[in-house]
């Protein structure tokens, strides 16, 4: 299993980096780490697959030099999910990070915690 | 290809359109435009439910007619239709009777904003109905979740962001992990289409090659949509969310949102692994361990409650729970009465909500139970359509929570090994649910001469509760039909 995990260091990486995103995003009561966390999640995810995605030696799917052997370039398929999946987690860290904005103008702490305690108390 | 087969395309594309132009239009007509689109989708996916209940047959429908792999593919059939139609009726039904309170509740210039939600909400919802992509499915369920927070927190005061937040966090650890799952996926097989998913899988069984990963990849999968669909444990995000949001968004978000997740987890069964394969790993288990318990502690929270949305709440969760001790069996009998019940509780609880917010308006908006006293007397409709969904929650005989529930008692007597588990989890719900559903028709039919209220119904809900109770009370005589296009649709998946 060791030299396995070696020699696939970036799957490694991305799956660890995706651990410590996941319990950033489900543990910390800090409401920006929370979003940090999500973001590396999420990170890691894209650097899973744009790692699988590329093959040592061959380059991005653009016609140069007249080359049209397919075994010349990679399959733009996982770079184009990369890049939507960038869109996707974006647009979540816009709408969490607005919402972490008013819960500050209104309770004026960032504590997940304390602000679900002070929002209980207002019943 | 006949022309039906174009309507659920075209649904998906209509409500996208009309959320892009409700930006630029005034609160009442954007209300307008959204009612005007929901009915158009509730008379396309009847026709398309019409046609195949005659015609009962799976259609691929190419985006652009492009093939696979370059172009994006939606498959339908008897069970999408079928599920399709409730969303779109359920979606209708409920935007027409809270009209009054959005108008009340969300500030004037942020009107159209909430129909911009209504209408991805519910075009999110079909695309994760229709598709037969992986990768689509992952877009539209982070548009899903977006919009059914932005319909939470649309009171836009401190609690509702507080619970909104939650929620939002609970939702995006699922669709991280779902989003891990796909790449696993892609990065075994190649493919994002389900089909082609399904074919290489059964080549990796086959040669009994990756056994771990799959195990793990489908573990995952099941986690991350039971997540988003609030299975026990991971609900505890709803209760307060439900108690400070509007009963539209509560409606929505227990009839549409959370059956969108589940519709796509059977879907991914069938379709992605194949249901030998499922049947063969053994990972529906968990899935039932978490459905019974849903089934139990839930109905005892909604018990000790004196709150009626929280109440409500608990008992969304509860029949959440039935839906997974459905899927859990891993029966085909399992499936189609978890499918029935999905339809079933749809039309029920949005009942329920809806009229629970009229028996509120004349009560002095208040959420406590005791204080609804006498308010089955005020507004009479909403008293009849609570204590039918009542009834029906409860199960009493001819109602459709009673089908519901005898379906999946039939369907655990297929499956000796979890039979007992199913017949006393039941047992206990249900009676669990007598005791706190009478409580509160009890309290809403005991005369109270103290209050008069001056509160006039408007005709727009009256209609609209009447629609749901006739559709309530039509779906016990049809029971034998809709499960017959459940196991039809289920056939062809």
């Amino acid at each position: 299993m060791g030299p396995n995990l070696l020699s696939n260091y970036y799957e490694t990486i991305s799956m660890i980096l995706f651990g410590i995103g996941f319990t950033n995003l489900f543990l910390q009561p800090n409401l920006i780490k929370k979003v940090i966390g999500l973001n590396i999640m999420d990170g890691s995810v894209y650097l899973f697959l744009a790692a699988k995605g590329f093959i040592e030696s061959r380059v991005a799917p653009i016609i140069v030099d007249g080359i049209t052997d397919v075994n010349a370039y990679i399959n733009p398929i996982p770079s184009g999910l990369v890049l939507t999946g960038i869109v996707v987690s974006v647009s979540v860290t816009a709408v969490s990070l607005s919402l972490v904005q008013k819960l500050y103008k209104e309770y004026h702490t960032l504590d997940l915690d304390e602000i679900l305690i002070k929002a209980g108390k207002e019943g | 290809m006949p022309f039906v087969a174009n309507f659920p395309f075209f649904c998906i594309m209509i409500t996208i359109a009309g959320g892009v132009t409700s930006s630029i239009l005034s609160g009442k007509n954007a209300y307008r435009l959204n009612v005007l689109i929901s009915t158009a989708c509730f008379v396309m996916s009847g026709a398309l439910l019409l046609f195949m209940v005659q015609n009962p047959q799976a259609i691929t429908f190419l985006m652009g007619h492009f093939p696979a792999p370059w172009g994006n593919e939606i498959r339908f059939g008897p069970l999408e239709a079928l599920i399709a139609t409730t969303v779109c009726f359920v979606m209708l039904m409920m935007t027409i009777s809270e009209k009054e309170r959005v108008f009340q509740h969300v500030k004037s210039k942020k009107i159209n904003l909430f129909y911009i939600m209504l209408n991805l909400l519910l075009a999110s919802t079909l695309a994760l109905i229709y598709t037969n992509d992986l990768f689509t499915a992952y877009v539209f369920i982070e548009i899903n979740t977006l919009c059914a927070c932005g319909l939470v927190m649309s009171k836009e005061t401190g609690k509702t962001i507080a619970a909104t937040i939650k929620y939002l966090i609970m939702s995006l650890l699922g669709s991280g992990l779902f989003l891990l799952s796909i790449i696993l996926i892609y990065d075994l097989t190649g493919h994002l289409l389900m089909p082609n998913i399904q074919e290489s899988m059964a080549l990796l069984m086959h040669n009994e090659a990756y056994q771990l990963p799959i195990t793990i990849i489908i573990g995952l999968l099941a986690v991350s949509l039971a997540i988003k669909s609030a299975l026990f444990p991971f609900h505890t995000w709803m209760p307060n969310a439900y108690n400070r949001a509007m009963n539209i968004s509560n409606a929505l978000s227990s009839s549409i949102v959370m059956k969108g997740y589940i519709i796509l987890l059977i879907k991914i069964f069938y379709r992605t692994m194949g249901i030998d394969l499922i049947q063969q790993l053994n990972v529906s288990n968990i899935l039932f361990v978490f459905g019974l318990f849903a089934m139990i502690v839930s109905s005892f929270d909604a018990m000790r409650t004196d709150n009626i949305k929280k109440m409500l709440a608990y008992s969304s969760i509860a029949q959440i729970g039935y839906i997974y001790v459905g899927i859990g069996l891993n029966t085909t009998e399992g499936f189609v009465a978890a499918c029935f019940i999905i339809v079933a509780h749809s039309l029920t609880k949005s009942m329920l909500f809806s009229a629970c917010e009229g028996l509120m308006i004349v009560s002095d908006h208040s959420k406590h139970i005791k204080n609804l006293k006498g308010s089955g007397y005020r507004n009479p409709i909403a008293g009849i359509a609570f204590s039918i969904g009542a009834f029906s929650m409860i199960g009493f005989p001819l109602l459709s929570g009673f089908s519901g529930k005898f379906l999946l008692a039939t369907a655990g007597l297929h499956n000796p090994d979890k039979m007992w588990f199913v017949l006393i989890a039941l047992a206990f719900s249900t009676l669990l649910n007598a005791i706190y559903f009478t409580k509160v028709i009890t309290v809403i039919y005991t005369k109270d001469d103290t209050r008069v209220t001056s509160t006039t119904i408007s005709f727009q809900y009256k209609f609209t509760l009447t629609a749901f109770i006739i559709v309530n009370l039509l779906l016990t005589p049809y029971t034998q039909l809709i499960t017959d296009i459940i196991t039809s649709g289920i056939a062809v998946l």
